[in-house]
């Protein structure tokens, strides 16, 4: 009984510390949101004398958004990474899943090759391939500066992973005697395969949709090559812009790396559950 | 029967996997397979012409000091990160599975920085080295903080390590979350009633059934870390002197900066070939390493 209650209160002992040591290591882990959302209300004055205060000596100010927004172009482009981000994704999830659909269900030669081209792939680090890509598509093409030719190499890069967890997922959890049953029914492949074997998919859907399109939101390096022109800039190259240009304006600095972060913390909070489920299975699986 | 002609397979395979074919050859294969060419060509990025020069582009890699020096540079690098990466990502993973209140909180917040990209976590962090840190240092005089880590060769160096461990140590965690998860509470117990202490139990039982977990963990830090770009971009840019330049930034430099075009790719293939080589060794000895239960 003693020994019990001693335990007891060991584990009590342990757990508080553990607490206290997550509570430090987890400060540590937002100091530096902190450091831009208290400097965001201060002016650029404020700022350079003391980065650490929480109120500058010229009090609060929420100048620095307009400001920022306005110069950034901020609108048109969030709207520009929302739509690239949403197309990509889009059709990213519906061509993998259909491809990984006709290989799971057929044993033809040509769908084996496909599926080790895609694993092979996956290897591949874009540094190998963005020569390449600007010498066909800018240079024989000349289709740089569009945000289509961006969507389609989205697509192209995204597919092989996706493929890959579309095929696992067919592979152990649509059963094939459903897929018989539609068949006897008088589906074609088509309809058995959107009216039967997709809305079976929904837990990897959500899993691809999450990976990808947090990789195509942050992407930096490819939309930099492809998009060259002002009105055409995702959030990650308007904010590298932004910054070569106005990196003595500290406080507008602030401003635009908060908007920058903002959507997607904004949307974490609320898919905060989904987001932290799908990265892991997406992670486990490959 | 009618399963069976040519015809059906290839509508069906039209049908379902065409457009995704297209793309993936588009995007992928055939550029991989004309970079190869391109190795062997000296482009200058604006001509038509792309005149052949054989094995010249390789010759000038091998002569490229600066390549080698940043490439040196980067595996010391990666080394570093990786170990702590693990280490760190290992610990949070510990502390946020051993039923402390609010760990599902603990665990949302250390998977934050994931969530943003290099580029605005480096411009974030630059902030914070040139004038939080300097201002933490002038005001508890602390003659270390006082300047800016980012102005001497090897704080921008520490500095890329610190930010790099900072942003991939809560995705690690949640692949060691699910390791730990997945080790049976049953097994733990049998080592407890075996007179296990707690330590001894992660050590002896927990860790060798999480050999996969370490070897995932290992092989994505590795390749993230080995191809750092984005961070690199925005933190230091290189700075000071071209100190920090990475394997990745100076590829990127040679082509789009420099115009070679034809070394760059060569380089950049020596760099895809030497991390393949060393991500491919590393997957096959932790494969090796791994138990069942």
């Amino acid at each position: 009984m003693v020994d019990n209650e001693k335990a007891a209160r060991n584990k009590k002992i342990s757990h508080v510390i553990m607490f206290i040591v997550l509570l430090v290591l987890f400060f540590c882990f937002v100091f530096p949101f902190l450091m831009v959302i208290i400097n965001v209300f201060k002016t650029k004055a404020d700022i350079t004398v003391n980065p650490l205060a929480l109120i500058g000596e010229h009090g609060f100010t929420v100048d620095n958004f307009p400001n920022a927004m306005q110069q950034m172009n901020f609108l048109p482009v969030f709207g520009n990474s929302v739509l690239i981000t949403c197309c990509s994704t889009v059709i990213a999830i519906a061509l993998a899943s259909m491809t990984a659909f006709v290989i799971v269900r057929n044993k033809w030669k040509a769908c084996g090759l496909l599926f080790s081209l895609m694993v092979a792939s996956m290897v591949i680090p874009f540094q190998v391939l963005m020569v390449p890509l600007v010498s066909l598509y800018g240079g024989i093409f000349g289709v740089l500066n569009h945000r289509a030719t961006l969507i389609f190499m989205h697509v192209g890069f995204s597919l092989s992973m996706a493929t890959f967890m579309f095929h696992g997922a067919i592979h152990t959890n649509v059963p094939i005697d459903l897929e018989e049953a539609a068949d006897i029914d008088g589906c074609s492949r088509w309809q058995t395969y959107w009216k039967v074997v997709f809305p079976l998919l929904k837990p990897t859907i959500a899993t691809v949709a999450i990976i990808d399109a947090m990789g195509h939101w942050n992407d930096y390096l490819l939309p930099s090559l492809v998009l060259g022109r002002k009105e055409l800039y995702t959030i990650p190259i308007a904010t590298q812009v932004f910054y070569g240009t106005y990196s003595t304006d500290i406080g507008l600095i602030m401003a635009a790396l908060l908007l920058a972060m903002l959507p997607i913390l904004i949307l974490y909070l609320f898919l905060q559950r989904y987001i932290v489920e799908g990265v892991t299975a997406g992670a486990v699986k490959s | 029967m009618r399963r069976n002609t040519l015809s059906y397979k290839c509508q069906q395979y039209a049908m379902f996997a065409g457009l995704s074919t297209i793309a993936f050859a588009a995007v992928v294969i055939i550029p991989f397979i004309y970079g190869l060419y391109l190795t062997l060509t000296s482009w200058d990025g604006v001509s038509v012409s792309k005149p052949f020069v054989g094995l010249a582009n390789y010759v000038s890699t091998f002569q490229d000091a600066a390549f080698w020096q940043a490439l040196g540079r980067t595996l010391i690098y990666t080394v570093i990160a990786v170990v702590l990466v693990n280490v760190v990502a290992f610990f949070l993973a510990y502390l946020v599975t051993s039923g402390v209140k609010g760990q599902n909180f603990f665990r949302a917040g250390f998977f934050t920085p994931n969530l943003i990209g290099g580029i605005v976590l480096g411009y974030v962090w630059k902030f914070v080295f040139n004038r939080a840190f300097t201002a933490l240092g002038t005001s508890l005089s602390i003659g270390a903080l006082s300047t800016s880590w980012l102005a001497t060769t090897n704080g921008a160096m520490l500095c890329l390590i610190i930010v790099s461990v900072w942003q991939y140590a809560g995705y690690m965690m949640l692949i060691y979350v699910a390791g730990f998860m997945s080790v049976s509470k049953d097994l733990i117990e049998a080592a407890e009633v075996d007179g296990c202490n707690k330590a001894q139990a992660t050590m002896n039982v927990t860790i060798p059934l999480m050999v996969s977990s370490f070897v995932q963990c290992l092989f994505l830090t590795l390749t993230r870390c080995f191809m750092v770009y984005d961070v690199n971009l925005s933190l230091t840019n290189g700075e000071p002197f071209g100190s920090s330049i990475m394997a990745a930034m100076h590829v990127y430099n040679q082509a789009f900066t420099y115009k070679n075009y034809g070394t760059g790719q060569a380089e950049a293939l020596v760099l895809f070939l030497v991390c393949a080589i060393v991500g491919v060794t590393q997957v096959y000895v932790g494969k090796k390493a791994e138990v069942s239960a």
